[in-house]
């Protein structure tokens, strides 16, 4: 990656941080590529990224999740184990999944011609031609099926499925990305077919490309992964979040020695105009590392919790604010009414001057730790890419943290965490 | 044949890989601390890691968990800075850091730009010796301890079924407590306990300071002098070896714990690194893990999930790197249907055929591919490589080691594998635990 010494140089000479140079082109077919060229190490990063998150699962919640699962378990002549063994031959990590925006098939490889090519070889099969045979998808949803189960016996998991329930009620963003024991027993075959043939299509793919390839390569690359996907069509838009009617708190007991506290509403997106208000403000409010208001005020003066921390989890809608602790149950109460009066106070009062030159040097000063390895760097690619933000991001990065202050931290709280409408969910043994 | 030219390529490319630009330099400081640099100039980052040698292995009955304490309360203030001023200025100068600890070691580490690496030298160079260790502050942090036990263990049913297994596994080791400490344990520290843990331990020449990132040696080494040079050594007392003692039949056990589904976990008493009488034996059960589990298509994968769909997880693992013997161990949850006991006997029979027949050529080179390809794979980060190199130092067997791993795997034969399934996979050697899930109470 001589690309970040380079910047790390010219930093000496002007104030313009080059921090990685994201080469953008689309593929035959209209798919969006996006490339960072780095040296030094022989690897490469991919990642084939569809729209085809659970917010598209409709009514069949963890359509989208078991048909991620399903990919390698059967494609073109290959079944599970020859397509697993395949890259485990020549060394390769390979993994599919999806979150709630995306279904993401990801490979780290060499980049020895004969190892990549194998390796893309099958990949190019598994991402255009899953055969989803009855045996594989029967035992992939029994372990879906157990794996639903097994959330049952955290707390933690509970707590999550209820929260997002609290903040998005009838929105794609309300259900588990991994659907419910209910819905997943009804799923088919056929809807997992379906589901694939929908989304799985050039018009809704991008392709995320970091290492050690030249632009030609990577271009190859790209092209060879999505050759013979349908065009298909890009998806219908997701539809916007409502913001919960009025404030609400929903207690489910559960057997456990501490009870778990969540607090927050729908907060932040990826275009946010507010964004980077919201986000250095959170970091003082319960983002910093080992130091933020609900971190001292929760655990370095009274000792109620090991964790406790707030954050905005940005997506292409409105992703959940949150602030989040756990602590023995007889202590549950308190613990809730300190986090809900440190944040009341941040919210009426704002963060104090001191409090913003402290985040923004730690930010700052912490950039190129952001960035600092390929697996970090691909991972912000793909973020840029899929909700195409603009590609100098990171270039103005710190520009944009420059420009916050107090006042407008606490103008952006009050005009998106509105305390009048705060979803509260404890899961636990309350006395 | 393809695949063996394959192969041949991967080998050559990765070893030649694997070796260019690894350097790692040392220099010991008058007082004994020892200072590794590794250079890595991707980019303009410095990783600082602290280890000493002291975890929970090192704990006495009555006090287990207190190395961990200790690290919790390192945050606590000085002579020189009072309480959460540590954090402060580290985030004020753009750096990430936090602590661990494990069995054999506690570690501390920050992550800043390269040119801040003075400001967590100074830092760590002060609470290395100059601890003030604060009655009041104890007391809050024995409960967030506590929260952070009830946390990780307490309502989490596997940690739960580990934490017993493991206190039945060993008879005289100390690998037998918790990392975190029995309960009744942590709520009877005193600061009289910490502080002599912390005089006993905390010392130049019973730590490593590990520098691995956009940094050149010399300075680097200038800078621990400058910082660190000055502190005092401490007369410190070998460790008692604790031995586990000869295991002579099988052990069970069942953990009754609110889960909603049952599992199983096999263990085999097996030497690590440091222990075995011959390096190789070590590096075949590495190798056997990797048979087992190391991807995809791996046995326990490709057999008990999918094959025989008896599991809807399982794995193997084996810890190469730890100071004292301990396990190989295999563990599985049964599908839907299928019982822990017939998981049992499947897991058994994986067992069985790794004793009876050779692992196939295609098999051996797999694992060998994977280890040749994460040694490249594993440079991408800076913290990982400061992680191998702290950790190897201070379990005793030395950071040289980490750059034979790749040759000694690669030296590994079938018959080396079958022979340590053999000799150290016995049913003697066996403890199993059943993790049985019963029905919530409200």
């Amino acid at each position: 990656m001589r690309i970040f010494l380079f910047g790390w140089l010219l930093l000496l000479t002007t104030p313009v941080w080059a921090s990685a140079k994201i080469e953008h082109w689309q593929t035959a077919q209209g798919s969006r590529v996006y490339f960072i060229h780095t040296e030094d190490l022989p690897l490469v990063d991919i990642q084939v990224v569809f729209d085809a998150g659970s917010a598209r699962d409709g009514e069949q919640y963890g359509v989208a999740a078991l048909t991620a699962g399903l990919l390698d378990t059967g494609a073109d002549k290959l079944n599970a184990d020859a397509i697993a063994q395949s890259f485990d031959s020549v060394g390769a990590e390979f993994s599919t999944g999806s979150a709630t925006d995306t279904a993401t098939v990801a490979l780290r490889s060499l980049t020895e011609p004969a190892l990549l090519q194998k390796a893309l070889t099958t990949m190019q099969a598994v991402i255009t031609k899953p055969t989803f045979n009855p045996a594989d998808f029967e035992r992939e949803k029994k372990r879906t099926l157990a794996g639903l189960t097994q959330q049952q016996e955290s707390p933690g998991d509970i707590a999550n499925i209820a929260f997002s329930q609290a903040l998005y009620g009838a929105h794609p963003y309300a259900h588990p990305d991994s659907g419910t024991l209910e819905t997943v027993n009804k799923l088919t075959r056929d809807d997992v077919k379906r589901f694939y043939q929908r989304y799985y299509v050039a018009s809704n793919a991008m392709v995320v490309i970091v290492g050690h390839l030249t632009q030609q390569q990577a271009a190859d690359t790209a092209e060879q992964l999505l050759k013979g996907l349908a065009p298909g069509q890009k998806p219908e838009a997701i539809p916007d979040v409502m913001m919960p009617k009025s404030a609400s708190t929903k207690h489910i007991p559960f057997p456990s020695t501490q009870t778990h506290v969540l607090i927050g509403l729908p907060g932040s997106y990826r275009k946010d105009p507010d964004y980077f208000n919201l986000y250095v403000g959170n970091h003082i409010l319960g983002g910093g590392d080992l130091v933020s208001r609900l971190f001292s005020e929760v655990r370095e003066k009274r000792g109620l919790a090991y964790s406790a921390a707030s954050a905005f989890i940005p997506m292409l809608k409105p992703g959940p604010f949150l602030v989040s602790l756990q602590t023995r149950n007889d202590q549950a109460q308190q613990a809730l009414d300190v986090a809900r009066k440190t944040l009341a106070d941040f919210i009426a009062q704002g963060p104090t001057e001191d409090e913003v030159n402290a985040a923004k040097k730690n930010i700052i000063g912490g950039f190129a730790m952001r960035f600092d390895t390929n697996k970090k760097l691909a991972s912000y690619l793909s973020m840029i890419g899929f909700y195409q933000m603009p590609l100098d991001y990171l270039d103005t990065f710190k520009q944009q943290i420059e420009q916050v202050n107090a006042a407008s931290i606490r103008d952006a709280f009050a005009r998106r965490v509105k305390q009048d409408l705060l979803q509260t969910v404890t899961v636990g043994n309350a006395q | 044949m393809k695949k063996v030219v394959l192969i041949a390529a991967l080998a050559v490319f990765g070893v030649s890989q694997a070796e260019a630009d690894t350097k790692v330099f040392e220099r010991v400081l008058g007082n004994g601390l020892k200072v590794l640099v590794k250079e890595d100039h991707r980019s303009p980052i410095v990783i600082s890691q602290v280890w000493y040698k002291v975890g929970s292995s090192y704990e006495p009955n009555g006090i287990t968990g207190i190395s961990h304490m200790l690290e919790h309360m390192m945050f606590k203030g000085t002579d020189k800075h009072p309480p959460g001023e540590f954090s402060k200025i580290i985030a004020d100068n753009g750096g990430d850091q936090n602590a661990f600890t494990g069995q054999d070691y506690t570690a501390y580490f920050q992550t800043m730009a390269a040119d801040k690496l003075a400001v967590s030298f100074e830092l760590e160079a002060d609470r290395m010796r100059h601890l003030h260790l604060l009655a009041d502050e104890l007391k809050k942090e024995l409960e967030v301890v506590t929260e952070e036990r009830r946390m990780r263990t307490d309502d989490n049913p596997q940690a739960k079924m580990a934490e017993h297994f493991n206190a039945m596994v060993y008879a005289s080791s100390p690998y037998k407590h918790p990392i975190i400490g029995w309960p009744s344990d942590i709520a009877a520290y005193t600061v009289d306990d910490l502080q002599a843990w912390y005089q006993r331990w905390y010392a130049p020449n019973n730590a490593t300071l590990v520098v691995v990132g956009d940094v050149q040696p010399e300075q680097v080494f200038n800078l621990a002098q400058q910082y660190f040079g000055e502190l005092k050594p401490s007369d410190i007392k070998p460790l008692k070896p604790q031995a586990e003692i000869e295991q002579l039949g099988p052990r069970t056990m069942t953990v009754k714990v609110p889960a909603k589904l049952p599992s199983v976990v096999l263990g085999y008493k097996t030497p690590s690194l440091k222990t075995a009488e011959q390096d190789w034996e070590a590096y075949a059960l590495e190798v056997l893990a990797g048979v087992l589990d190391g991807g995809n298509s791996a046995r326990l994968s490709k057999d008990l999930i999918r094959g025989k769909q008896l599991a809807v997880s399982a794995g193997a693992g084996y810890s190469l790197t730890s100071r004292l013997s301990s396990l190989f161990e295999l563990e599985a949850t049964p599908a839907q249907g299928k019982t822990v006991q017939e998981l049992e006997s499947a897991l058994k029979a994986e067992v069985a055929k790794l004793q009876q027949t050779l692992i196939s050529p295609e098999e051996l080179q797999r694992v060998k591919a994977q280890v040749l390809a994460g040694a490249v794979y594993e440079r991408d980060s800076g913290f990982y490589q400061a992680m191998q190199l702290g950790m190897l130092e201070t379990i005793g067997l030395g950071w040289q080691e980490a750059d034979k791993y790749v040759d000694k795997i690669n030296q590994i034969n079938a018959e080396q594998v079958q022979a340590v399934a053999r000799k150290y996979l016995q049913e003697d050697r066996l403890k199993r635990g059943l993790l049985t899930a019963i029905t919530f109470r409200c």
